[in-house]
C-alpha cells in the first residue's frame, strides 16, 4: 500500500531535496499547502529553514499552524524538520527583523541559542537514542547533518503535550540539547534526514512505514 | 569524542559551460569530468559534502548551473553548496529554489558588503558561506584578491573575515591563493589568524597535496577541509584523508 506524505508548501527554503528523498524511500509525495491534501495525507512532513520568525509567518499565512493543531488533535502523525522542528515550541530567542512570533506551542519552551565556541553548528554529528526509538530503528549509531545555531535545550516532563511521555533524542553542540523527539504521533528532528545520506533515508523509511 | 561534530571533508568541482574543470592556480584549466557523475561518485565515497564554484564566465551560460545543481539535488542526499557569481538575495533565491543548501559568496560580498546582511535577514545566516581568496601582501600580512588571486581588493583578510561574520556570514571558506595548486600544505599561519577572530566553522582550501595535509589544518583550527584536483585526479581518496583524521584524534564519519 502507498504512504501519502504532504509536504508542507509555505515557502521554505530547499524542498527539492525532501521531496526526492521521500520519494527515494517509497512514500508518495505532494509539495502541497492545500487543506484537504493535507489533512487527507498518511503523514505531514513540515520543512523549515532560516530565521524561526520568518518560518511561522510563512506557516501562518498558509494555515500551517492550525493544521498542524487539527491533524494532531485526530492522532495524525506530522514530523517537523529543523527550523520545522523548533516551531513545535512556543517561541525562540531568535532575533527577528519583523518582530517575534510565537511557535505551533506542542510543546513548551522556547528554543535558545547553543552555547559553544564554534556556532552555527554545521556537519556530521551523532545522536543519543532512547531504547524504543522507532525512527532510529537501525541507525542509532549513525551522524546525522545539523545546521542550525538554535535549539530546545531539554524537553522535560512539565513541558510534554497531556498524556505523553515523549522519547527524546540528544546530541551535544558545547552542551547538550535535543536533537529528536518522538511524541506519539508528534516527531520531530533538528537535523536534516533528507540531508543525511543513507542514515537518514533509513529514518524516514522508518518514519514512512509507521504512518 | 564520539558526540562531536565531525570534521567535513569536502570535494570542490570547478564548473564551467556545465563542466568540472580545475587548474593550477586558476589556470591552465583541466576536464576532469561531468559534474553530476562526479558528485554521485563523491557521495558514495563518503564525502561530508559537496561544493560547486561555478566559474562560468558569461551569464548566458549561467542557467547551465542551475541545472546542474538541480540534476545533483535529485540524486546526491548529502549538503549542497553552489558558488560564483553570486551578487544579490535574488541569486541566492534561484540557487535554493534549484536545490543548494548553502550558497558561497565572494566578489559580490566585496562589491557590497551589506549584501551579507541582507541574504542571512532573508534565508538565515546558515545558507551563507563567505569565501574569501587570500594571498600573502609583500608587506608580510594577508589581503584579500579577486580575479581568481590576480588582484588585490585593498582589503585587509583577517578583518574582512570578522567582519563577513559579524555581517551574517554562516561559515568562512578561506582560500590561500599562495598555496592553491601547489600541492605543498594548507596556509597554516593563514588559518591560525582567522581562527583566532571567528567564531563560525572555517573551511580550509588550498594547498592539499597529501592526507597528513588535511590533518594540519584541522589541528590549526579548520572545521572542514576543501580540496579538489587531489580528489579529482585520485591522488588522495576521502576515505585516505578520513583515516589520517581518524587516526590523528579528530571525529570524522
Amino acid at each position: 500500500m502507498t504512504t501519502r506524505v504532504v509536504v508542507l508548501d509555505y515557502g521554505s527554503g530547499n524542498v527539492h531535496s525532501v521531496v526526492r528523498m521521500l520519494e527515494r524511500i517509497g512514500a508518495e509525495v505532494e509539495l502541497t499547502a492545500d487543506r484537504d491534501a493535507v489533512l487527507a495525507a498518511d503523514g505531514l512532513y513540515v520543512p523549515g529553514v532560516g530565521n524561526f520568525h520568518a518560518c511561522m509567518t510563512g506557516l501562518r499565512a498558509v494555515g500551517g499552524d492550525e493544521l498542524v493543531r487539527t491533524r494532531l488533535a485526530g492522532g495524525r502523525p506530522v514530523l517537523g524538520v529543523c527550523v520545522g522542528h523548533q516551531v513545535l515550541f512556543e517561541g525562540s530567542a531568535e532575533p527577528s527583523v519583523g518582530g517575534a512570533v510565537p511557535g505551533i506551542g506542542c510543546w513548551t519552551g522556547s528554543v535558545v541559542r547553543l552555547e559553544a565556541s564554534v556556532v552555527p553548528h554545521v556537519g556530521w554529528t551523532t545522536v543519543r537514542v532512547p531504547i524504543g526509538s522507532v525512527l532510529f530503528a537501525g541507525v542509532e549509531r549513525e551522524r546525522f547533518y545539523f545546521v542550525h545555531s538554535y535549539a530546545a535545550r531539554d524537553l522535560p516532563a512539565a513541558r510534554w503535550r497531556d498524556g505523553a511521555a515523549p522519547l527524546v533524542s540528544t546530541a551535544e553542540h558545547g552542551r547538550e540539547f535535543v536533537a529528536a523527539v518522538e511524541d506519539g504521533a508528534l516527531r520531530g528532528t533538528q537535523f536534516h534526514p533528507e540531508k543525511s545520506g543513507d542514515a537518514g533515508a533509513t529514518l524516514l523509511e522508518n518514519w514512512r512505514k509507521s504512518l | 569524542m564520539a558526540v562531536s561534530v565531525a570534521v567535513r571533508v569536502i570535494p570542490c568541482l570547478d564548473v564551467d559551460a556545465g563542466r568540472v574543470v580545475k587548474g593550477v592556480n586558476f589556470e591552465n584549466l583541466r576536464d576532469a569530468g561531468d559534474p553530476v557523475e562526479l558528485a554521485r561518485r563523491y557521495g558514495g565515497q563518503s564525502a561530508d559534502e559537496i561544493t560547486f564554484l561555478d566559474i562560468t564566465a558569461s551569464s548566458a551560460e549561467r542557467d547551465t548551473m542551475y541545472d546542474v545543481v538541480s540534476r545533483t539535488a535529485e540524486e546526491v542526499f548529502i549538503p549542497l553548496t553552489v558558488g560564483g557569481g553570486v551578487r544579490s538575495v535574488d541569486d541566492v533565491d534561484r540557487l535554493l529554489r534549484a536545490g543548494a543548501d548553502k550558497v558561497g559568496i565572494n566578489t559580490g560580498a566585496i562589491a557590497r558588503p551589506d549584501v551579507i546582511a541582507e541574504i542571512a535577514d532573508r534565508f538565515g545566516s546558515q545558507v551563507l558561506v563567505l569565501s574569501a581568496d587570500v594571498r600573502r601582501a609583500t608587506d608580510g600580512h594577508f589581503e584579500v584578491t579577486t580575479h581568481g588571486g590576480k588582484r588585490s581588493a585593498g582589503i585587509e583578510a583577517i578583518e574582512w573575515c570578522a567582519h563577513a561574520a559579524h555581517l551574517g556570514a554562516g561559515e568562512i571558506l578561506l582560500n590561500s591563493m599562495d598555496a592553491d595548486g601547489t600541492k605543498s600544505g594548507f596556509d597554516l599561519e593563514l588559518i591560525r589568524a582567522v581562527r583566532r577572530e571567528i567564531g563560525i566553522p572555517l573551511i580550509a582550501s588550498g594547498g592539499a597535496g597529501t592526507a597528513q595535509h588535511f590533518v594540519d589544518a584541522v589541528d590549526a583550527g579548520a572545521n572542514a577541509v576543501l580540496a579538489a584536483s587531489v580528489f579529482h585526479f585520485g591522488q588522495v581518496t576521502i576515505a585516505e584523508v578520513k583515516a589520517a583524521l581518524r587516526a590523528a584524534g579528530h571525529p570524522v564519519r
